[in-house]
């Protein structure tokens, strides 16, 4: 199911987030199985598989990660469920670098933030140039390492957050 | 401003084509029936004007006595009288005895199935489902005496924190009661359509739910027209009849007298009690001297006494309320609305420390033990299709994720918390031994991450596997759930193009045959004719079908179909309209299906035109 045609956007990774949440509506209004509340079992039945495949298709294309995933499945590679090791030696180094940092900054409440920050930053610049990667014509494999790069950000990113949430009380 | 619609005389709609549909709130201690009349939403009173009606079932002589008359007999007859099933609903024994060791029912395990509980009364075996059809056929009754004929549908109520076993044993009663099931509804949400929030300003809504013995607190945020439940919390065991004890407990160490040694009086001062908790509500103080035995007693109080007996009670509430917020990740001046539901909240202290916390007037117009099914009945009335225009859309989610075991004990999670229903999701799995043919699938409901800890929803085992070396083999495990939150699961092995299917319902639900002699057994009781009403059903379904078909094939049937697809479905339409004037109940059943099968494709590609028609309209709007 290619979720960016259901939504009727452009195969971008950069998407109107603004139209997307107005298709959904739409989306909604056509296809929730209360809509056909008074209707024949098998109108229910075909709302409640369009619907499912709205809702997820939401969900999908709303984050960043989820989307990009789901662009390079339409490219022909699934990481989604993948159990794969980073070879590239120089990004190897930085999440040892970032481990370690981690590792020295977890109590400290100003370096935890700083470090969030940073690693925000990180975040939306891969995000960037991925966006620009996928607009012009890159070769998948290259697309699915820079992919599996950003999964790993965004998992460390939630550690982070993680060791945040203990300074909340 | 709203225009009068004035009809040209003799085109007046017919007033008979409204639907009827209730919303009922299934209760732990009162259960309710309400519906949209006039434009008016109300509840319906029995005979003797009781909107209430206790959610208690005498099953004596044969007969199951439901409300007040069995409310009355309790103590005389407790082993006969249920008192809030609600609490065992889609719950294990074991769950139960643990939770309330001195229930003074005759429980009887069931040797087909351990989750399943059954109560002996009255000479009879009942399940908490089968007592739950009580109390909703009594509803039922009572909606279609006020209203003057048969119901279209049925909205009803379930905690936001209710399971899948626990859903699907409420619509399992309902079915078993003859009510189609419109929709489940989460009570918070009801509340809240009762206030008309969902069509109010966006942001966050807590519902502060304190009935006479539980307390439940729901965050809810309300985006888009998506009811989003973020986090519920509360406590199954407080609530007003901790007030009233109390009180009790008060005027007993104020006397030096021991309130419980004589059971007869405690009860009445208990019930005494309660009369005082009420009339604190609207007085300062009440002045009273009553006599017990011999002795004659000063059991006046004042809202101060009152207030600071009950403070540490409330107290609890405020807690759980912080809880909750914390869970949803939201802090108390981020919630702008809060709704009061129970009959509890009438207790000047509750809202005022309610208010308190959350910064804001809790809003408290709407009688709160009726707010839950009067939301319901609003819903219930746009799902019967009386409000065609309505844009009002409730999006609901999973309370608790579902998963399914993997090696060693653990939980795969297939579908998260909170996810929008409906939702379907499917994971692979692989073979663990070469030439392995079967495979357990053992679903469960729960955040934790060991199988233990969580409530196992249903286990069965996939057949017919192709003998192939380990991990070869790709078993896709589908889960789908539906708007109301119910899940089905379906598991195939695909790499051989040869493919195994199974279809489960949850341990805790009722298998389909069941329901039937079930439904069978209640029906030969109450006179009516199963036949009859089997036949009927299949009709009003045929022409459901038939009029849902042709109004589609009129609107884009030649578009959509080439000749030759219009002219078999047309002949397969004309065959069903044959055959369901007759009364042969399978062959209607059996030509509904062959127009289903025939009708597939159309019904897909219509939703996909639709879909594809709005989508073009839009961009060609914002253009």
């Amino acid at each position: 199911m290619n979720y960016f045609a259901l939504f009727s956007l452009p195969e971008t990774l950069d998407i109107d987030k603004q139209q997307l949440g107005q298709t959904y509506q739409t989306l909604q209004q056509l296809t929730h199985p209360d809509k056909f509340s008074t209707g024949s079992e098998q109108e229910k039945r075909i709302a409640m598989q369009k619907n499912s495949q709205v809702n997820d298709g939401y969900s999908v294309l709303k984050h960043p990660l989820s989307r990009a995933q789901h662009l390079l499945a339409m490219r022909g590679v699934d990481i989604k469920d993948e159990q794969h090791t980073m070879q590239d030696p120089l990004f190897l180094m930085q999440q040892l670098e970032w481990r370690e940092a981690l590792e020295d900054a977890q109590n400290d409440e100003d370096a935890l933030w700083e470090f969030h920050a940073s690693v925000t930053r990180d975040i939306q610049s891969a995000y960037q140039s991925l966006a620009t990667a996928f607009a012009t014509d890159t070769d998948p494999q290259q697309l699915a390492d820079d992919v599996r790069k950003l999964t790993f950000m965004y998992k460390f990113q939630e550690q982070v957050s993680q060791h945040l949430d203990k300074f909340e009380d | 401003m709203a225009l009068l619609q004035i009809a040209e005389p003799g085109q007046a709609a017919a007033p008979h084509q409204r639907k009827l549909a209730v919303g009922i709130d299934l209760g732990t201690t009162n259960s309710l029936v309400a519906t949209v009349r006039s434009g008016q939403t109300e509840t319906l009173a029995d005979e003797s004007g009781q909107h209430l009606l206790p959610s208690i079932v005498r099953y004596h002589a044969g007969e199951a006595i439901v409300g007040i008359a069995a409310q009355a007999q309790a103590n005389r007859d407790p082993a006969n009288t249920i008192v809030s099933v609600k609490r065992f609903l889609g719950r294990s024994l074991q769950d139960i005895q643990s939770t309330w060791p001195n229930l003074p029912y005759q429980f009887v395990p069931d040797a087909n199935n351990d989750n399943n509980i059954q109560v002996q009364v009255d000479g009879q075996i009942k399940t908490p489902v089968e007592v739950s059809a009580d109390i909703l056929r009594s509803l039922r009754a009572r909606a279609e005496a006020t209203l003057g004929d048969e119901l279209t549908g049925a909205v009803i109520t379930v905690p936001a924190y209710f399971d899948d076993a626990q859903r699907q044993s409420t619509k399992d009663a309902a079915q078993l009661a003859g009510l189609n099931v419109l929709r489940l509804l989460n009570e918070p949400t009801a509340a809240a359509i009762a206030y008309g929030l969902d069509s109010g300003q966006e942001g966050l809504i807590a519902v502060y739910d304190l009935g006479g013995g539980t307390f439940d607190i729901s965050i809810l945020r309300l985006h888009k027209g998506v009811f989003e439940v973020l986090a519920t919390g509360g406590n199954s065991a407080l609530g007003g009849d901790d007030f009233d004890h109390a009180i009790v407990a008060l005027w007993s160490a104020r006397h030096g007298f021991d309130a419980t040694a004589n059971k007869t009086y405690y009860r009445e001062l208990v019930s005494l009690a309660k009369h005082t908790k009420q009339a604190l509500t609207s007085s300062d103080t009440v002045s009273q001297v009553v006599s017990l035995g011999e002795h004659e007693y000063d059991l006046s109080l004042t809202v101060d006494e009152f207030e600071s007996a009950i403070q540490p009670l409330v107290q609890q509430t405020i807690k759980a309320c912080r809880r909750s917020l914390k869970d949803a990740e939201v802090t108390p001046d981020e919630v702008l609305q809060v709704v009061m539901v129970g009959g509890s909240t009438r207790v000047p202290l509750v809202r005022r420390k309610v208010g308190d916390f959350f910064g804001t007037e809790p809003l408290t117009d709407i009688d709160p033990d009726k707010v839950v099914a009067l939301g319901a009945a609003t819903q219930a009335d746009i799902l019967a299709g009386n409000k065609p225009d309505s844009e009002m859309l409730l999006l609901d989610v999973l309370p608790l994720s579902l998963g399914l075991e993997t090696m060693g004990g653990l939980v795969e999670k297939v579908i998260g918390r909170n996810t929008t229903i409906p939702v379907a999701k499917a994971q692979e799995f692989t073979t663990f031994k070469d030439g392995q043919t079967a495979m357990m699938i053992h679903v469960l409901q729960g955040e934790r991450e060991l199988v233990e800890d969580c409530r196992s929803l249903a286990k069965f085992t996939l057949t017919g596997i192709p003998p192939m070396t380990a991990g070869a083999a790709h078993i896709r495990v589908t889960f789908q759930v539906d708007a109301d939150g119910l899940l089905s699961v379906t598991a195939m092995e695909k790499s051989t193009g040869v493919q195994a299917h199974i279809q489960v319902k949850p341990s805790f639900g009722l298998a389909e045959e069941q329901i039937a002699s079930m439904l069978k057994a209640s029906m030969t009781h109450a006179k009516d004719d199963m036949q009859q009403r089997m036949l009927k059903e299949q009709q009003v379904e045929a022409a459901r079908v038939i009029e849902a078909l042709q109004s589609a094939l009129a609107e884009s049937g030649q578009t959509l179909l080439s000749d030759a697809e219009l002219s078999e479905l047309t002949q397969h339409i004309n065959t069903l309209a044959d055959v369901a004037k007759g009364d042969d109940t399978d062959a209607i059943k059996t030509a509904i299906s062959a127009v289903d099968a025939a009708s597939q494709a159309f019904a897909t590609r219509r939703m996909d035109y639709s879909i594809q028609q709005a989508l073009a309209g839009k961009t060609v709007d914002t253009i």
